[in-house]
């Protein structure tokens, strides 16, 4: 066994670990009779078996480094993987400052996700372009990865704070836009089942199409075309053909793979509903009931206090050394320099509302998600939908 | 405005919120309130007591949190607005052609958004003022709650009044039997657990972390050193952006690096040899560029010597300019930013007689730099009329050119020959057959060879503010790491001659371990059980769930 295979191996005990730790945080808070005793010591297990978990895929991120000789951050499939372990370090770290267990109830299946949905892209080993050919790309990334992992614990503990205090039975606006939240949830499992249903069958369109440059290109579809391309014409086409062409602005292709997510996305959300029937923030309710609000809110705080200035570190003044040095200038106002700035803004505005205004509890809550709403978007869109000197990993 | 007399007989400045000496609320809605707002230790704040001049309406306009943080909110979707479309300077396009590209690829979106100024929305004067308004802000705003807050923190009294510990968020209250024991138990704990203790008799006031009060303002004093040091780039001669394109074999001057030169000795392209697969192969890309360098050799001019003289230039170093690996020299920096592979150097034409393609003589034309005329012996020669290095068609019958870089030459030439000594004139274009305007020639010019080179473009840098970013920097990252990661602690200990005992304590954030200390001294020195005034009365608050009117779940959970 190649050392990248043993590194793929590892990430996939990591990946099980991991879920099966959520199976036994959600076990240590639900039994009806759950005494503190008791819950100790399922909880202990769980973060056991998550320590395993995150150890487990340390070392599939370090076989993979030695194998490829660079910080396995470099693209899509690398960077998102090692945001999912990050976010597992900066719970760890969290729960052995609060030993609060409820964390690792919404903490895990969140990292769950995020490695899943990283899965989805191209894992193969690719080679570096010169730019990243530098000692920042660890330094950089890794701290800026780092910082953002620790910001989504404060969403993290949000999440379960909205869970424990809006009231799922009357229709308010706090409890839609809890439900949408959880929504979006299983909208990346309806991506995840969407990908790799369609690449389990090795599906694969071709076809021709004219760029909004006016140069003709082609493309490769993995998932049976919805819409088509500007001007496409089919070279090699199976099962299905585009239902609607799209101008050459919108990639077609890649609103495909949204809508075909959506559209599973939302039969797996209407399936959940129709078997439980209840909201899946009243699914995750039960939980959550027997949480210190007042300890979730400081934990919320304290882990935006202590990932600010990791992220600043990272996405800002490691960034900014590092641009100076390749691209000859520390800010270029690239999309991706843009939303760091924005995130960085939103964070500042988190502690100022926090400190003078007193925003706490539900809206601090609230800020948490929104915040964490702009970390991904910044890992998703902006690689993906706005292209920028940043977009390593889009098509 | 008249100072205010606490019952203390202390007299405070006006605005004062908490006497400076004892600590009694000042004002009636301080007296109301269970817990008493600590926040700048209840000193006068300047915005929050005049109101008067428009002076002090500008000052408390930008010394507002709030409006600090509407700022900070409308620079974040600005800054957001500019990400919809690419800027301006990502867009590949000639710079007079920008306006048209962004209508021409987004339609009348993009026209509206170039119109708008979004495709420059970084440069705008109103994002430049946001900005500047947000710097202001952040000056106003530390000053106006900085000084008073240096101020109240370094004249703290021990002994404070009872009225300002009860309105503590922590407050225990009860009898001890020993009150000397007490004091000395509690100063003895308290100085294990790294706190300053200072006593006065029969109180006691023990304080961690006080510098951690400072982080914000020093923060706050890095972004602004940080956002000078981008102001002062527009100061000529602080700034230097310069481009050069420099072909292999050529020694140029340095465009803004006055003094020294720069020869290109060879352009370098490498390749990864890897099989593509994966996101390569969904991206079409055949290869993968591995290493973009540029051999050169940096020269200075002696001092003293003539602008124009290249003859006795010092070398001062070889070097190879690499992506990451810029050209560092007298604080300038040269980058390697782009390249053009193979551009035509040289160009080899035989002249041959059309019919018997028998060769009369071969004319080399340097393309950069050709000659006017070409003798080939025996009486041949040939002339160059026009030379157009990037053909782009006929205007009024003369040929035009695009730039001046060979990409696409061509040429008028008039062909002199023993049998034709009047000339015949022929117009050549790099593969096509040649134009014969004059009438039917008998010689023509025949391609032979080409000779290439490589040309590498350089970004020539100096940014002298540079180290004002970096102390910049660095002092926000200390003024950050020190508010968020220290927390400012103080516990207040009163016990009087008969036993009774009043604690209070405060933190200016992380109550959690505030509460892990006290819980240690309360049990080594026997005190009263504290309580939290404020989780009491969050509970009232959330009594919407009425089930939930037992204690919230323990922290294990």
């Amino acid at each position: 066994m190649s050392l990248i295979d043993i590194s793929g191996n590892l990430l996939f005990v990591a990946f099980i670990a991991y879920l099966v730790a959520t199976l036994f945080f959600g076990g240590s808070i639900k039994q009806s009779n759950a005494t503190g005793k008791n819950t100790d010591k399922w909880g202990k297990l769980a973060i056991a078996i998550t320590i395993i978990g995150f150890l487990s895929q340390l070392g599939y991120f370090i076989t993979r480094w030695i194998h490829t000789g660079h910080a396995p951050v470099s693209n899509m499939f690398e960077f998102t993987t090692a945001f999912g372990m990050f976010i597992v370090a900066a719970f760890i770290l969290i729960y052995f400052i609060y030993r609060m267990t409820a964390l690792g109830l919404v903490a895990l299946p969140v990292a769950l996700l995020i490695i899943a949905y990283a899965a989805m892209f191209p894992n193969e080993v690719s080679p570096l372009v010169p730019s990243l050919q530098s000692y920042w790309l660890t330094i950089h990334v890794i701290t800026a990865a780092l910082g953002q992992s620790i910001l989504a614990i404060s969403a993290v503990a949000g999440l379960i704070y909205l869970l424990k205090v809006v009231d799922v039975t009357k229709p308010t606006k706090e409890r839609f836009w809890l439900e949408t939240v959880m929504f979006c949830l299983v909208l990346v499992v309806g991506f995840v089942i969407a990908s790799s249903t369609f690449k389990a069958m090795d599906y694969e369109s071709k076809y021709s199409y004219v760029d909004k440059e006016g140069t003709e290109r082609q493309i490769t579809y993995n998932m049976p075309p919805l819409f088509g391309m500007n001007e496409f014409k089919a070279i090699e086409e199976h099962g299905m053909s585009p239902i609607v062409e799209m101008p050459s602005l919108i990639n077609a292709k890649k609103l495909t793979t949204v809508v075909w997510s959506l559209l599973v996305g939302s039969i797996l959300y209407l399936l959940i509903r129709l078997i439980a029937r209840r909201r899946i923030s009243a699914i995750f309710q039960p939980f959550v009931k027997r949480v210190n609000l007042q300890l979730l809110d400081e934990i919320g705080y304290r882990s935006v206090l202590i990932g600010f200035p990791v992220f600043t570190l990272g996405a800002l003044i490691f960034a900014m050394i590092w641009a100076q040095i390749a691209w000859s200038r520390f800010w270029g106002w690239d999309p991706k320099e843009v939303w760091a700035l924005i995130t960085w803004l939103f964070y500042a505005a988190f502690l100022h509302l926090r400190l003078s205004k007193g925003w706490e509890g539900r809206k601090s809550a609230w800020l948490a998600l929104i915040g964490f709403g702009i970390i991904l978007f910044n890992l998703v869109a902006v690689n993906l939908i706005l292209a920028g000197l940043h977009s390593y990993a889009s098509n | 405005m008249e100072n205010i007399i606490c019952a203390c007989g202390h007299s405070n400045p006006y605005g004062t919120k908490l006497c400076e000496k004892c600590g009694r609320p000042l004002t009636e809605e301080g007296k109301q309130t269970k817990v008493v707002d600590m926040r700048y230790d209840g000193s006068a704040i300047r915005s929050k007591t005049y109101n008067k001049t428009f002076i002090d309406k500008i000052w408390n306009f930008f010394s507002s949190v709030k409006v600090g943080i509407a700022l900070i909110i409308i620079t974040l979707v600005s800054a957001s607005i500019g990400t919809i479309l690419p800027q301006e300077i990502y867009v590949n396009a000639p710079e007079a052609g920008k306006a048209e590209y962004y209508e021409k690829v987004y339609g009348w979106f993009g026209k509206l958004y170039n119109y708008l100024g979004l495709s420059d929305l970084y440069s705008t004067w109103w994002f430049q003022i946001l900005v500047g308004m947000l710097a202001i802000s952040i000056i106003v705003a530390s000053l106006d709650r900085g000084i008073p807050l240096h101020k109240s923190l370094k004249n703290q009294r021990v002994r404070r009044h009872e009225s300002f510990l009860k309105r503590q968020r922590i407050i225990a209250e009860g009898q001890v039997s020993n009150p000397e024991d007490t004091l000395e138990k509690v100063q003895q704990k308290m100085t294990d657990l790294k706190y300053n203790v200072r006593r006065d008799g029969s109180a006691l006031l023990a304080e961690r972390g006080r510098f951690s009060r400072y982080g914000p303002y020093i923060n706050h004093v890095g972004l602004i050193i940080f956002l000078a040091g981008v102001m002062i780039r527009l100061v000529p001669g602080f700034y230097v952006d310069e481009s050069i394109w420099i072909r292999e074999g050529e020694t140029r001057a340095i465009p803004g690096m006055e003094g020294y030169f720069i020869k290109n000795n060879k352009f370098i392209l490498e390749t990864h040899d890897n099989k593509p697969q994966g996101e390569q192969v969904a991206q079409g890309v055949n290869v993968v560029a591995k290493n973009f360098q540029t051999d050169v050799t940096l020269f200075k001019q002696p001092k003293g010597s003539l602008p124009g003289d290249l003859d006795n230039l010092e070398k001062v170093r070889d070097y190879s300019v690499r992506v990451n690996h810029p050209l560092k020299e007298d604080g300038f920096a040269l980058y390697q930013m782009n390249y053009r592979m193979n551009e035509l150097k040289q160009m080899n034409f035989d002249l041959v007689n059309k019919e018997t393609d028998e060769s009369l003589g071969k004319a080399e034309i340097d393309l950069t730099n050709p000659k006017k005329e070409y003798d080939l012996g025996n009486g041949s020669s040939v002339q160059i009329l026009v030379y157009t290095p990037d053909f782009s068609g006929f205007e009024n019958g003369e040929p035009q050119t695009k730039t001046s870089i060979p990409n696409n030459p061509a040429f008028l030439f008039k062909m002199k020959t023993p049998e034709t000594p009047d000339g015949e004139v022929s117009f050549v274009e790099i593969m096509k057959p040649p134009l014969e305007p004059l009438g039917e020639n008998k010689y023509r010019m025949k391609f032979a060879s080409a000779d290439t080179r490589n040309t590498a473009n350089f970004t020539i840098r100096k940014d002298s503010t540079i180290p004002i970013l970096f102390v910049g920097g660095i002092i926000f990252m200390i003024g950050v790491a020190i508010g968020s990661y220290w927390n400012h602690r103080r516990l207040w200990l009163q016990v009087e001659p008969d036993g009774k005992v009043i604690m209070a304590a405060h933190v200016n954030k992380n109550m959690f371990s505030m509460k892990k200390d006290l819980d240690a001294v309360s049990s080594f020195a026997d005190l009263p059980p504290y309580i939290d005034q404020l989780e009491k009365s969050e509970d009232v608050e959330k009594s919407t769930e009425p089930a939930i009117t037992k204690k919230e779940g323990d922290n294990t959970l």
